[in-house]
């Protein structure tokens, strides 16, 4: 039920009152309802649940926490630790 | 960045479980709230792939799993009834009440829609006006700022055939529940990460430090999951008591204030039943007073039901944490997806229903 999948911003317009957006789920589009998110920009990512935009994702952490997991992965991989390369689970 | 394949990288979470090897001295015992977080471990393997020490139990973050039998039954009753549009999100569909499921009121002649969005069955009120459109307001909080939308939304439009059932959980009074038990064995939590999104996570800090349990907020993709495990032991570990944000892609300490500004202007807290567990005080989320005009509750007599639920079924205990889905005897014979005779095999969350799907068959050592 808290399924919520990420999408890019690609419209934004107004219906009966609330903001609206059209939402590219890679390559499938969705509208969506931005109300809660009223700061959204178009190119922004968010976070679709039920057709509501729960936030905004943030690119700086994402980048933040890659970085400090491949960190993590490359001391476990210099202990000798087995480590696959990287790729798609 | 497209915030999924980044997330899903094996070799970094073959790098986070390597640490967790080497961080781990002893046995620990987390709970993921999350149904969609028991199905997205399941999904990977990642309970498979996670060093002996660690036992994932399964929460009551389901929320057609935690419907309290006599809503379900409600909304049956509501379902049945002529001039009515009954709409819900598709999994309640066939969650049992006492006795049948919402389709078998659709195969009957009733009226029962499935909507992606609470903004779809407000639509089929305004396309509808000589109908009344009734919508199962299941939901966490995650989907509490959507379901209050569409209240103010039918307001707005002058809508006088659109009401709701409210059916609102909240995650933690439920913790409160779990950890206050004698039999509580759960020593850290993957906290719900779409929850903490909409409610923020700085009201889990007083339920850490009450039960002295530590928390990580955790996202739903391979990677997510294995951060937040990772935090939550290394946490373990040192003796720690604190509240970690292992998903600050999304989630703020203070989560979403327009959100919530819409949750307590429609809502309020109440006492809730759930499914399987009981009562569980101010636990829930009902509408106020001033919005009466859209309660369900309060056009339609349904006050009389016995709710009659499963003597087989123990999806209490497993919602609780207490018991694994293959410890239940009907399971995968007598209870299956198809024909399921609790709510925790029917929804996309139910633990049940994930064990099923992902073949996990084997009774747990941690029976009681």
């Amino acid at each position: 039920m808290c399924l919520a999948v990420p999408g890019k911003i690609i419209e934004i317009f107004e219906r009966s009152g609330l903001q609206m957006g059209k939402i590219d789920f890679g390559g499938v589009y969705r509208e969506a309802c931005l109300a809660y998110v009223p700061e959204a920009k178009l190119g922004d990512y968010t976070v679709i649940h039920v057709g509501f935009a729960l936030n905004l994702l943030s690119e700086a952490e994402a980048l933040e926490t890659l970085t400090m997991l491949k960190e993590i992965a490359d001391i476990n991989e210099d202990l000798g630790h087995e480590v696959p390369q990287a790729g798609e689970a | 960045m497209k915030f999924t394949q980044e997330f899903r990288d094996a070799g970094l979470v073959h790098g986070v479980m390597a640490e967790l090897r080497r961080t781990i001295t002893r046995p620990w015992v987390l709970m993921e709230i999350c149904g969609g977080q028991t199905h997205a471990i399941m999904r990977y393997g990642l309970d498979q792939l996670l060093p002996p020490e660690i036992e994932l139990v399964h929460g009551p973050g389901c929320p057609v799993c935690v419907t309290a039998l006599e809503l379900v039954d409600k909304a049956l009753a509501i379902a049945s009834q002529p001039g009515v549009i009954f709409t819900s999100y598709g999994d309640m569909l066939r969650v049992p009440g006492s006795g049948r499921d919402l389709f078998s009121v659709r195969a009957a002649g009733g009226d029962v829609r499935v909507v992606y969005s609470p903004l779809d069955a407000v639509k089929i009120a305004q396309q509808n006006p000589d109908k009344q459109v009734v919508f199962f307001a299941i939901g966490f909080e995650t989907t509490a700022p959507a379901n209050a939308m569409s209240v103010l939304q039918a307001q707005a439009l002058g809508l006088t055939n659109f009401s709701i059932l409210a059916a609102h959980v909240c995650v933690p009074p439920a913790m409160h529940a779990i950890l206050g038990s004698p039999h509580n064995r759960v020593q850290g939590f993957l906290l719900a990460g779409h929850v903490c999104t909409v409610m923020g996570y700085w009201e889990y800090l007083a339920l850490a430090e009450q039960y002295q349990v530590p928390m990580a907020v955790t996202g739903f993709e391979p990677l997510d999951i294995a951060q937040g495990i990772l935090q939550t032991v290394r946490m373990l570990e040192r003796g720690e008591v604190a509240v970690e944000n292992a998903y600050p892609r999304l989630v703020t300490r203070a989560g979403n204030l327009p959100a919530q500004q819409v949750i307590h202007q429609v809502f309020q807290t109440c006492d809730r039943k759930w499914r399987g567990i009981g009562l569980i005080p101010m636990s829930g989320w009902g509408l106020r007073p001033a919005f009466d005009d859209f309660n369900a509750e309060k056009h339609y007599a349904v006050e009389a039901i016995q709710p009659e639920e499963s003597p087989l079924c123990i999806a209490g205990l497993v919602l609780q944490g207490l018991k694994k889905p293959p410890d239940c005897s009907a399971f995968g014979t007598r209870c299956t997806p198809e024909k399921p005779l609790g709510a925790t095999m029917v929804s996309s969350e139910g633990a049940c229903a994930a064990y099923y799907r992902y073949k996990r068959m084997e009774e747990t050592a941690h029976g009681d």
